[in-house]
């Protein structure tokens, strides 16, 4: 299948008064027609900047894009005018935001932050854009759509908001949807719900969608492929079965450990990482996850790690790699 | 919402009543009386009797409780009496007035919106470019010049102006006539004082505008609408500066209200009749009836706009409801 998007060596640099910020620091990764791409990693570990990249909707100043590409469909969206790259945004790229709460426009009507964008991108006037936000509000589960495209988005709870994001991101049936930690902010029940949806939709259109989140359950249910992210760099990419079942990143076996399983015994305790994730301003030339990590050598600290394929299509970036990693299972 | 109405029409009862009761008396702490100041102000000796005789006239012989009584009773059968100085009903006096100190504060009040929010929305989305610096120093600049002293410039730079380039001197009209009976003579007089007093108006507004567009500029929703590839004009008028209003909207409002009684030295450059003006006289006379008077027109004022402010806050942000 052909490459959707494909990152190469992506940087954001974020210019403060500390200092600079490599927020994303060299991440490449890819995603096909149709799949479904998890960005694991805890906060600030660049996850969210990354996507907001592809779009260049980080805030300038004080972010900057300072190398690489973002080939979209055989283009580079870093190369694009203005004029070009807000025709990609909304149209052939969507995005969904963390706070459905605040996400929304507090003094426009549902309906019209749902038909702007349908009037924007695909040249319709305001009745044909309204059949197409009742259409769009039915395929999300909104009932009663009439009448909800009247409401402001104070009238809506956090789920429902959600479902309008979700709608509003369909709008222009886009080939790729990034969410960007869709469900943080919405009560556990509500989450699964929106997460059922999105898959649910975008497998039935053929949309692609990149999940940005830090919980490894919903990409390992969710996704397709998984990057782990640490400290501005992917850390560890792959399937998410391989990255589930044979983490080879001191990291993402962390992480594992980290979370609650159900098939594991009542009583595991679980196991935190240690220490907090490293000021991006103060990287030196070792390993960034060195000073949390229970194999750190002496190597570690003199050389940061490549990105080396471990098997299967399966890549790491640890020195450790090879003692980390068990034999790939047998396909099942 | 037509609840919400009335209780707020009939809250601006005990409003006004404490600002009557608070002019009245704090009226009566001035030393000295109306017919002292008359009589004396013509130099030479008062005769008491005629002193008493002239107090007797205009009833502020009477006990301080007999006055507030008549002051009160005033307003019941809506007659605000006569005018202690002049002896023209006050309704009269103050009517003359009224109408131009309204037009003025209007203009003024267009004046500072049409200048302040475009250039407050302008100058936060060219934050910090030279562009930025140029609306914050043309607003700085009518905050630290005083209306007046622009109001003298401007008429200085008409008489030049017009010599220069008509080959005779030109000044706008001093007669008030009201805007219906002749508009372009009107205006032509009227605008000039709304264009130096709003100018200074528009100094607040505009740093209002671009502080509060900046804050709404960082919001996600924003974020959101980029996001969807929306056009920056739209993104800037639909999205962000109907959020940012509601400061502006604040602060405009409390403008106006003052305007309408507080153009004393404008006035006086322009030559205007206007409220402001009658407002120092009436003091500097003592002139109970007059001053208690135009206090209460100014409360009332006061009290409709901010009112209407909160109801334009509910038309801006639909989370406002009234109820």
């Amino acid at each position: 299948m052909a490459k959707l998007l494909e990152l190469e060596d992506l940087r954001t640099q974020f210019f403060t008064t500390a200092g600079t910020v490599k927020a994303v620091d060299g991440v490449s990764y890819d995603i096909e027609a149709g799949e479904t791409v998890g960005i694991v990693g805890e906060s600030g570990c660049g996850k969210s900047v990354s996507a907001l990249s592809i779009l260049r909707l980080v805030p300038d100043p004080p972010g900057k894009i300072v190398g690489g590409k973002i080939l979209f469909m055989g283009r580079n969206l870093l190369e694009l005018s203005d004029v070009e790259i807000r025709k990609v945004r909304g149209h052939e790229i969507a995005m969904v935001f963390q706070e459905p709460m605040t996400s929304l426009n507090p003094v426009l009507t549902i309906g019209r932050q749902i038909t702007e964008t349908l009037e924007q991108h695909m040249g319709i006037d305001r009745q044909e854009a309204d059949a197409r936000a009742v259409e769009l509000l039915g395929m999300v589960g909104i009932s009663d759509a009439e009448r909800r495209l009247k409401q402001y988005p104070h009238h809506f709870s956090g789920g429902m908001r959600q479902r309008v994001m979700i709608a509003m991101a369909l709008s222009c049936e886009p080939k790729l949807i990034i969410a960007d930690e869709p469900t943080t902010a919405l009560d556990v029940t509500i989450q699964a719900q929106i997460l059922e949806l999105m898959k649910d939709l975008t497998r039935r259109l053929g949309v692609a969608l990149i999940i940005i989140t830090h919980n490894l359950g919903v990409v390992a249910r969710y996704a397709d492929k998984v990057n782990v992210m640490y400290a501005g760099k992917i850390v560890e990419k792959g399937s998410a079965r391989q990255i589930y079942h044979n983490p080879s990143h001191p990291y993402t076996i962390g992480l594992l450990a980290s979370v609650p399983r159900l098939d594991h015994k009542r009583g595991t305790k679980l196991v935190p990482i240690e220490g907090q994730p490293p000021d991006l301003t103060l990287l030196d030339q070792g390993c960034a996850f060195r000073p949390r990590c229970r194999f750190a050598e002496d190597i570690c600290t003199r050389e940061i790690p490549p990105l080396e394929e471990v098997g299967g299509g399966q890549y790491s970036a640890c020195w450790q790699k090879d003692k980390l990693s068990q034999p790939a299972p047998a396909a099942s | 919402m037509y609840q919400y109405i009335v209780k707020r029409v009939l809250l601006m009862v005990p409003t006004l009543l404490g600002a009557a009761v608070f002019v009245f008396f704090l009226l009566r702490f001035i030393p000295g009386d109306i017919c002292e100041l008359r009589m004396v102000g013509e130099g030479g000796y008062v005769d008491e009797s005629a002193l008493a005789t002239c107090r007797a006239g205009i009833g502020i012989d009477k006990s301080i409780f007999l006055q507030f009584v008549d002051f009160m009773w005033g307003f019941v059968i809506f007659d605000l009496g006569t005018s202690m100085w002049t002896g023209q009903p006050i309704g009269y006096e103050i009517g003359l007035r009224f109408e131009l100190s309204l037009q003025v504060a209007i203009m003024a009040t267009v004046a500072s919106v049409l200048i302040a929010i475009p250039l407050g929305t302008l100058s936060a989305v060219k934050q910090d470019t030279w562009i930025d610096y140029v609306v914050r120093g043309f607003s700085i600049a009518g905050i630290a010049m005083p209306s007046f002293w622009l109001g003298i410039l401007i008429i200085l730079f008409l008489l030049i102006g017009t010599q220069a380039f008509l080959g005779e001197a030109w000044m706008p009209p001093i007669v008030y006539v009201p805007i219906w009976e002749d508009p372009g003579y009107n205006l032509s007089m009227l605008i000039w004082p709304a264009l130096a007093t709003g100018y200074r108006y528009s100094a607040v507004a505009t740093r209002m505008t671009r502080s509060a567009l900046l804050e709404v500029l960082r919001e996600d929703y924003v974020r959101t609408a980029r996001a969807k590839g929306l056009l920056e004009k739209i993104i800037i008028n639909r999205h962000a500066l109907k959020n940012s209003l509601l400061p502006v909207v604040t602060v405009v409002g409390i403008e106006f209200a003052f305007l309408m009684g507080g153009l004393v030295v404008t006035e006086q450059v322009f030559n205007l009749n206007g409220l402001g003006k009658l407002f120092v006289e009436s003091v500097l006379n003592t002139d109970y009836t007059l001053t208690q008077a135009l206090v209460m027109v100014v409360v009332a004022v006061f009290v409709l706009v901010n009112f209407l402010v909160d109801l334009l806050y509910a038309w801006l942000d639909p989370r406002i409801r009234y109820s």
